[in-house]
């Protein structure tokens, strides 16, 4: 079990060090470095002084040393000046070292953020932080009400609930974010008036009229496929022997289902509900600009709009590790809740 | 000037009335489906459940308001109308007396107009990129779980690391207008659009190698038409101008068709690796057959049905993919009438007015519900066998 992890985990390691090449070759294309260099710079600056820029910041050096800088791997040369031979730092707002310097990645030190003019860090934490709030909400409405549905659904298999229920079901996964989110918005708050159809209040304090549109909007995509995953695993476990066995010895319905049924049926759902999480991450981006809620997501779409190469890296590497670390818990948590399930 | 407005009543009586070539499309086919139903097969036996119907139903509804639109859209859906600015729905326009049915959006365009043209961008792009994403998935998920070992490892790890990629991420970075000016977008459509020239050559190859009479008409079939739309496509060179695509527009249809076919590639290489373990496989090894062979007139055709299913679902969610990138304003132009970017222009303005908001969401939720209906019946008749 320990060497499946560790193996695991050396794959997870490679994936992000390509996945983060990648990216690094995409924001530092041509046009993208053009259009980070006329954001940081005056009004109709003209193209000499946009090369300059660029070199003075340090990117016009090679891709892969500056990917090494980054990474942490190869030291962090200053950049000194042609004129003055005097070293300074690339950007006057973070501390960057003056000295060569390891500064990269595997130090802890994620870079700057040029469009929010602080460390990726500064801007990165508190973002994941109110995200971090927003999903476990999400996953409070999103849970219990996935798996009631489902079992209520696939407890009797074919009846006349189970069919109102799948629709219902199949309908919330027809639903994206941003549909459900314009529709909750004209009911709740331009018709009814009871919620905020804006969250950026919420920065300040969390409350139930300013919180709850964007976690029901999230919830909604996920409780469709969720229960649909537990109804079906629901319906294999009511056909099961021991359950019929369990019929035939005389218990009760109700009794069946919640003592012999639901612990076998909820294994599968597990694993649907951790891998949920990488369609909860673009969720959280859609409902976050949507709603303005300062998250990861909104930091996601600002670093991506204004090509702040630091902190859209920063964010690739968060988003790409929630996405495998939860895959490795899925399959972990899958080997230790169904024991016929072993790892060879 | 005071602008006149009809009811409610002749609202809706209005939009069933435009929409006459659909009914009457869906009058002809439906009525012929349910005089054929027995030998339809797996189409027919969808007509035995409500929820089969109304999945083909509402499928078809969209099917033919993208074929008919130019004759359903009263008015232009770029044209504006400066007086019809932010109309309610029913407002009649001075000028031609025809009616807003749905409203004016801010710049004051008729939001029925533009739902009905949206469809066609939909329907255009998300059949043909789930095609292509198939196409891509099949012929590289067929050998992974065929063969195993080292071509397995690569090519599943190269698929994980595109799933490990937050999908909204992914467009953020291959669809922004600068890369249009790199040759990344046209590398890659010239890699994607390669696979359903390969894939159709294997599969005729395989099958009719030893029948010249056959072999010489279908590849070369195969190489003109697949050159053809290639060379239309990738090079914008088609020498009779009709395949033609605008470069953001190849742009989003790469970066969706990049997004979706590992997922594909998946369910093809399970469905492979189950299947390879059948008798007639075996039975196929015996008799000598070549591997791409057994892959693709033994395991593919065996492996149809969870595929159909998942080509349904996969249109849904290449819908709302679509979707997002309108919504974000990524790709598409800024006047296109798809709904995602009605309904991205709409939501900003929610406080105001809710009406341009309304006509967009509701189609894009019924196409996808639609869709998914449609996977759920098919899913459960496939069962049935």
């Amino acid at each position: 079990m320990l060497s499946f992890i560790a193996r695991r985990i050396g794959t997870i390691l490679l994936t992000m060090l390509c996945l983060t090449l990648v990216v690094f070759f995409l924001v530092n294309l041509e046009p993208n470095l053009k259009k980070l260099a006329i954001s940081q710079t005056e009004m109709h600056t003209p193209p000499e002084q946009l090369e300059s820029w660029l070199v003075n910041h340090g990117y016009r050096q090679n891709f892969f040393v500056r990917y090494g800088h980054w990474l942490g791997v190869l030291k962090m040369e200053p950049i000194v000046d042609a004129t003055t031979g005097k070293a300074s730092q690339r950007f006057s707002f973070c501390d960057d070292p003056i000295e060569p310097a390891y500064s990269g990645v595997l130090q802890g030190n994620f870079g700057c953020s040029t469009k929010f003019k602080t460390t990726v860090a500064a801007k990165l934490f508190p973002a994941l932080r109110a995200t971090g709030i927003l999903m476990f909400w999400v996953l409070v409405v999103m849970v219990p009400v996935s798996l009631l549905i489902g079992i209520l659904a696939g407890m009797r298999e074919g009846s006349r609930t189970d069919r109102i229920l799948s629709v219902a079901s199949i309908a919330t996964t027809a639903t994206p974010e941003y549909v459900s989110g314009v529709i909750f918005t004209v009911i709740f708050a331009s018709w009814l008036g009871w919620l905020n159809g804006s969250a950026a209040s919420a920065a300040q304090g969390i409350t139930f009229y300013n919180f709850t549109l964007p976690v029901i909007t999230l919830a909604i995509y996920g409780i469709g496929y969720i229960a649909r995953m537990t109804r079906a695993s629901m319906v294999e476990v009511m056909t099961q022997q021991y359950i019929r066995t369990a019929r035939l010895k005389g218990l009760s319905f109700s009794n069946v289902v919640i003592k012999h049924a639901l612990r076998n049926a909820l294994i599968a759902p597990f694993t649907v509900i951790m891998l949920q999480f990488p369609w909860l991450l673009t969720g959280v981006v859609i409902v976050e600009t949507m709603f303005r809620y300062q998250g990861f997501g909104y930091t996601l779409v600002e670093a991506a709009g204004n090509n702040d190469i630091d902190l859209l890296l920063g964010c690739s590497l968060v988003s790409v590790f929630i996405v495998l670390i939860t895959q490795l818990i899925s399959d972990v948590g899958y080997a230790y809740l169904n024991p016929r399930i072993r790892v060879q | 000037m005071q602008i006149e407005f009809i009811g409610a009543f002749n609202i809706i009586v209005g939009v069933l009335v435009r929409f006459w070539p659909v009914w009457l499309g869906l009058a002809i086919v439906l009525g012929a489906s349910f005089a054929y139903k027995k030998r339809l097969g797996l189409y027919g036996q969808l007509f035995d459940s409500g929820v089969g119907i109304a999945g083909v139903v509402i499928c078809l509804f969209w099917l033919f308001t993208a074929i008919f639109a130019s004759t359903i859209a009263p008015f232009d859906p770029l044209s504006q109308i400066p007086v019809m600015k932010d109309v309610l729905p029913g407002a009649i326009e001075p000028a031609s007396k025809g009616v807003y049915l749905f409203g004016g959006d801010k710049l004051a365009r008729d939001i029925f107009s533009r739902m009905v043209y949206g469809s066609q961008i939909v329907l255009i792009i998300a059949p043909a990129a789930t095609g292509f994403a198939l196409m891509v998935g099949i012929t590289l998920g067929l050998p992974a779980g065929y063969y195993g070992g080292k071509i397995d490892t690569i090519l599943s790890f190269l698929a994980n690391l595109v799933l490990a990629f937050p999908v909204i991420l992914l467009f953020y970075l291959l669809v922004t207008p600068g890369i249009m000016d790199t040759p990344i977008p046209y590398a890659m459509a010239g890699l994607f659009f390669l696979f359903p020239i390969i894939f159709f050559s294997a599969l005729f190859w395989t099958r009719y190698k030893n029948r010249p009479d056959r072999i010489y008409l279908l590849l070369g079939l195969t190489l003109v038409i697949g050159g053809w739309i290639y060379a239309g496509l990738v090079f914008d060179a088609d020498p009779l101008r009709i395949v033609h695509i605008e470069p953001n527009q190849l742009n989003i249809f790469v970066a969706v068709v990049f997004a979706s076919s590992p997922g594909v590639f998946r369910i093809v290489r399970g469905l492979t690796m189950d299947i390879k373990t059948r008798d007639y496989v075996a039975a196929a090894q015996t008799r000598g057959e070549t591997p791409w062979y057994i892959m693709l007139w033994e395991i593919l055709p065996n492996a149809r049905g969870p595929l159909i299913v998942d080509a349904c679902l996969r249109i849904g969610y290449t819908t709302i993919l679509l979707g997002t990138l309108g919504y974000f304003g990524l790709g598409l132009a800024p006047e296109s009438p798809d709904w995602g970017t009605a309904i991205k222009d709409a939501s900003r303005l929610l406080r105001s007015f809710i009406h341009p908001a309304l006509p967009p969401t509701i189609a894009l939720m019924s196409f996808v519900l639609g869709l998914n209906l449609l996977a759920d019946s098919l899913r459960e008749q496939s069962m049935k066998d």
